[in-house]
């Protein structure tokens, strides 16, 4: 079945990975900035970042006859370095004119801290002054409710927002109705132990529905399975759900969310796509 | 704590109980073997330092709540391994997450 990856760190990714992606249906991925395992040195390594995420993947990509949409920010686990903040934050509006990138992202919060919630705040500021959709990241394990409860209330405070172009993203069984129920989209991610299996998160769509909602892989250079939707699809299927059900949550939906960005095009075939590379 | 709507749970799932076990029950099996496994693993090491350590107390809670006849143990279970108190912190203590909170729900750290 065809489907759109909406987070994946294919940087991280061989070129391998994309072609089993791209053999078990993948037709497009989103790839947020993220973090590198570290936390990079200088302002330089950011637009070198950048540089990759535009240029690099797209072209990798596309051999495969996957497109690649990108998003832009400092990451939340860079975003207690507020100086560093400041450096990197002006690099990005001079990018977001680009044809594959479809808004600010990953933001969001890690330990949920003071630093990191104004830096958050401050991705908030250039995504609604530059007209951009916005993927948010919530925080891991322990951290996520708490996390996830603060961004929701922060943007929920702002009636700038237009909530229909926000996903607040890795959400669990805890976290998930307080999104949906404020009108945000959900991103549900596929994680082998730190996140939701493909069994938890059917459970998810099962009890809070089809609305507004996705299933991707964030696959990074962690533990993570790049072919975490098809596992998703596949999971799907043994519980019983028609295709057209499972079409609309795994290509549907985030076509119906990407398609908000005019850029967002997904091409009739995999073979334009190919050519073009 | 989240409220569990009971519409979420009323026949949400396609499957029936029976059809639920034939196919899944092998495959949750191995995870509750997995559980038990380790608690008997924690009580052969070779030292026995952490008894009361935040993690080891979380998991042994959350194991109880599977037991819960009430509808939302997943829920439960999750915010068992949550931080619970919103406030920031002052500063970034550390990168990554522990995976339950130390000092949360009378768990001490």
């Amino acid at each position: 079945m065809d489907y759109i990856d909406m987070h994946a760190h294919m940087v991280s990714r061989t070129t391998d990975d994309y072609e089993q992606m791209a053999l078990a249906g993948c037709r497009a991925v989103t790839e947020p900035a993220f973090w590198a395992g570290f936390d990079r040195r200088s302002a330089e390594a950011f637009a070198d970042y950048f540089h990759e995420l535009l240029t690099f993947e797209p072209s990798r990509a596309a051999r495969f006859g996957i497109q690649h949409y990108t998003w832009l920010c400092l990451n939340p686990k860079e975003g207690e370095d507020r100086a560093m903040a400041r450096r990197v934050l002006p690099m990005i509006p001079p990018l977001l004119a680009h044809p594959t990138v479809l808004g600010i992202g990953e933001i969001g919060l890690n330990r949920v801290t003071r630093n990191e919630l104004a830096t958050f705040r401050d991705h908030v500021s250039m995504a609604l002054e530059h007209d951009q959709m916005i993927l948010i990241h919530t925080p891991h394990l322990e951290d996520k409710y708490k996390g996830t409860r603060v961004i929701v209330d922060t943007l929920a405070a702002d009636s700038r927002i237009d909530r229909k172009r926000v996903i607040v993203d890795h959400v669990e069984e805890h976290t998930v109705d307080m999104v949906l129920s404020e009108g945000f989209w959900a991103g549900i991610t596929l994680y082998p132990t730190t996140k939701c299996s493909p069994a938890r998160a059917v459970d998810i769509i099962e009890m809070y529905g089809d609305e507004r909602i996705y299933a991707a892989s964030a696959c990074d250079w962690g533990r993570s399975a790049p072919l975490a939707v098809p596992r998703f699809i596949m999971e799907l299927r043994r519980r019983g759900h028609d295709e057209a059900f499972i079409q609309k949550i795994v290509l549907d939906n985030p076509r119906q969310f990407l398609e908000q960005n005019p850029k967002f095009h997904l091409s009739a075939d995999r073979v334009s796509v190919a050519l073009n590379a | 704590m989240p409220n569990i709507h009971m519409d979420r749970y009323h026949q949400t799932c396609p499957m029936s109980q029976q059809a639920l076990i034939d196919e899944f029950f092998i495959e949750h099996r191995v995870h509750i073997l997995e559980i038990a496994a380790f608690l008997d693993r924690l009580d052969r090491a070779s030292d026995q330092n952490a008894t009361q350590e935040f993690r080891n107390r979380a998991l042994r809670q959350a194991v109880a709540e599977l037991t819960s006849d009430e509808p939302g143990r997943v829920e439960r279970v999750q915010m068992l391994l949550s931080d619970q108190d919103i406030r920031l912190l002052e500063e970034r203590d550390q990168q990554n997450a522990w995976g339950a909170a130390p000092g949360q729900n009378g768990v001490p750290s």
